[in-house]
């Protein structure tokens, strides 16, 4: 058995496999055809599943209803969408100019600067947001911040109406989320050659033209990467909406969570579910075949 | 990228970044010795008790509840972190060296958890143990007390499961580059799988795993949509019971543990980097 082993190696790879799509298995493929059978189930008076086959739970999703059209879900979802959209372009915006901030400083300084936007991730998740309710809320640090200029400066202050709302909620996930754009996109900036910019400076071109025709184009990858890290965190969550959008800003992960511990209705909850992962993997399908892979992740 | 003269836009572009990334961290930190039990304004600097100052940082370490979810936590992430990046690493050395059957499988399953939304696979694993513990609880008509739930083993075994694929990803980066003629030159001189293993590619390979391993555990620490959907009565790790605390009245201790937090890991770093540097 043992030399058996010993001389075939595609059973050795076969063996180190092994573990790992036991727990893959156990813990992905089971769980996810689960909740694809739950979500065509029913549920009774009690908010116990009943196995059947109905499309039901769909077709309320996208609207059709027993009473008539309800667009209700529909929005969630296109809200939900709209926002990840936003996050992500907001956070490249914001990432980009610090990333190659970065990558154009000295060597000696580059890994201390990195580790200055690594710190802030190292609070808790959950801790983050609550510091952005102390932040916005109406007589938070931000308003009295405000309050105390205007006083100085002798202008009327209406104080900012900000927590609870959706923008409260968009500079949330911003903030979450900005970390995992910077890296990336300091990694691929980081790779490209010097002589790059000396050949486009030799061949006439500008700043500007250079930017655009050499480092934007080698610094896709990373873009990439930081889109993959943004956007699919940010389309499923329902923590930060719920911290800090109120009961105002319902997104499919809100929708998904109350279904399952509040309304009791697994079957519904387990549709949505469906529906954000077909949705997540369909726009990420599309974006990495339109963009190429992101191969920054494993170095980010 | 070479190092060059930045311009002065950029420079306070970026600036402007950092302060957006560290701004609410003062803030958590600068409430943590708040005189308010609110939270909501400053009203001065806290001086009640024998810790002065630090009031609500002794009042968190009298708390139950806060020292209970951080054992939870720690217990959670050494173990998921220790199984994840032995499971990983094989994985990776399978994938990365190795033709077998099934190959394409195991690596598109490896890649589906990280392009999966979290509340998805935690939605999935949810129905799952409840299925299965629902199932084995009638079939062996067990007790009330008795009774499969959920708590840190259903924990475990999910932070195991969404740990495994990032753990791969970074190992097998590593193993990119490596060059299959060392462990051949082993075998040649004499020495046997095990001993190749241990001496020839465990150390190169060292890295990959120990930063898979870092990555494991703080994914663990921080992870608060799978822990959600999978925990249970006792299991309750430091993001829940942060969470739940955001219902009702927070007090600066929530502070004071943040920043407690914050300086922890700030120490743990600076020490891994002094073992690297002294490498």
């Amino acid at each position: 058995m043992i030399q058996h082993i010993r001389e075939n190696r595609r059973l050795q790879g076969f063996l180190l496999i092994l573990p790992a799509m036991f727990v893959m298995v156990m813990l992905l493929v089971i769980p996810l055809t689960l909740t694809v059978i739950t979500s065509f189930g029913q549920r009774d008076a009690d908010g116990n599943v009943i196995y059947t086959f109905t499309l039901e739970n769909y077709w309320r999703l996208m609207g059709f209803t027993e009473q008539g059209w309800d667009d209700l879900y529909l929005r969630i979802l296109l809200r939900s969408l709209w926002l990840a959209v936003q996050t992500t372009v907001i956070v490249i915006l914001m990432a980009y100019p610090l990333a190659y901030f970065i990558a154009r400083s000295p060597e000696k300084r580059r890994n201390f600067l990195l580790f200055l936007v690594l710190v802030p991730l190292w609070t808790n998740f959950v801790i983050r947001i609550y510091a952005w309710v102390m932040i916005l809320r109406s007589q938070g640090v931000l308003n009295s911040t405000l309050g105390a200029i205007a006083g100085l400066l002798n202008v009327p202050f209406q104080p900012l109406d900000l927590y609870p709302s959706q923008t409260a909620v968009l500079i949330g996930m911003v903030y979450e989320f900005l970390p995992f754009m910077i890296l990336p996109i300091y990694t691929s900036l980081e790779k490209i050659e010097p002589s790059l910019y000396e050949a486009a400076a030799d061949l006439y071109a500008n700043a500007f033209r250079t930017f655009w025709r050499v480092t934007v184009p080698l610094s896709m990858p990373g873009i990439v990467a930081g889109t993959i890290l943004t956007f699919i965190p940010v389309i499923g969550t329902f923590v930060v909406s719920d911290i800090l959008g109120g009961r105002q800003v319902i997104l499919v992960g809100n929708l998904v969570q109350r279904q399952f511990l509040d309304a009791r209705n697994p079957p519904f909850g387990a549709a949505a579910s469906i529906i954000l992962l077909v949705m997540t993997l369909v726009l990420t399908l599309y974006y990495t075949r339109r963009f190429g892979l992101g191969e920054e992740i494993a170095a980010g | 990228m070479s190092a060059k003269k930045q311009s002065p836009w950029l420079t306070l572009v970026s600036i402007l970044v950092y302060f957006f990334l560290y701004a609410p961290i003062i803030v958590l930190i600068v409430f943590s010795f708040n005189a308010s039990r609110t939270n909501v304004v400053f009203e001065g600097v806290v001086n009640q008790g024998p810790c002065g100052p630090f009031y609500w940082y002794c009042e968190l370490f009298r708390n139950r509840s806060v020292m209970d979810a951080t054992r939870n936590t720690l217990i959670i992430a050494f173990t998921s972190t220790v199984v994840s990046t032995i499971i990983g690493t094989m994985a990776a050395l399978a994938l990365q060296r190795y033709d077998f059957f099934g190959k394409k499988v195991s690596e598109t399953a490896l890649y589906f958890p990280i392009v999966t939304p979290e509340i998805v696979m935690g939605i999935g694993i949810l129905v799952f143990f409840s299925a299965v513990f629902g199932w084995i609880n009638t079939a062996l008509a067990l007790a009330p007390s008795q009774r499969l739930t959920m708590g840190l083993g259903t924990v475990i075994v999910s932070h195991i499961a969404f740990s495994i694929p990032f753990v791969t990803l970074v190992v097998r980066a590593r193993l990119h580059g490596f060059d299959d003629r060392l462990e051949e030159a082993a075998m040649d001189l004499g020495a046997n799988e095990f001993t190749t293993f241990r001496k020839v590619t465990l150390p190169l390979i060292a890295p990959g795993v120990l930063a898979g391993a870092m990555l494991a555990f703080t994914l663990s620490l921080d992870d608060f949509i799978i822990t959600f959907f999978t925990t249970g009565p006792g299991a309750t790790t430091l993001p829940i019971y942060v969470y739940g605390l955001l219902r009702r009245i927070v007090t600066p201790e929530l502070n004071a543990l943040s920043t407690i937090w914050v300086l922890v890991v700030l120490i743990v770093v600076a020490i891994s980097q002094w073992f690297q540097r002294r490498e």
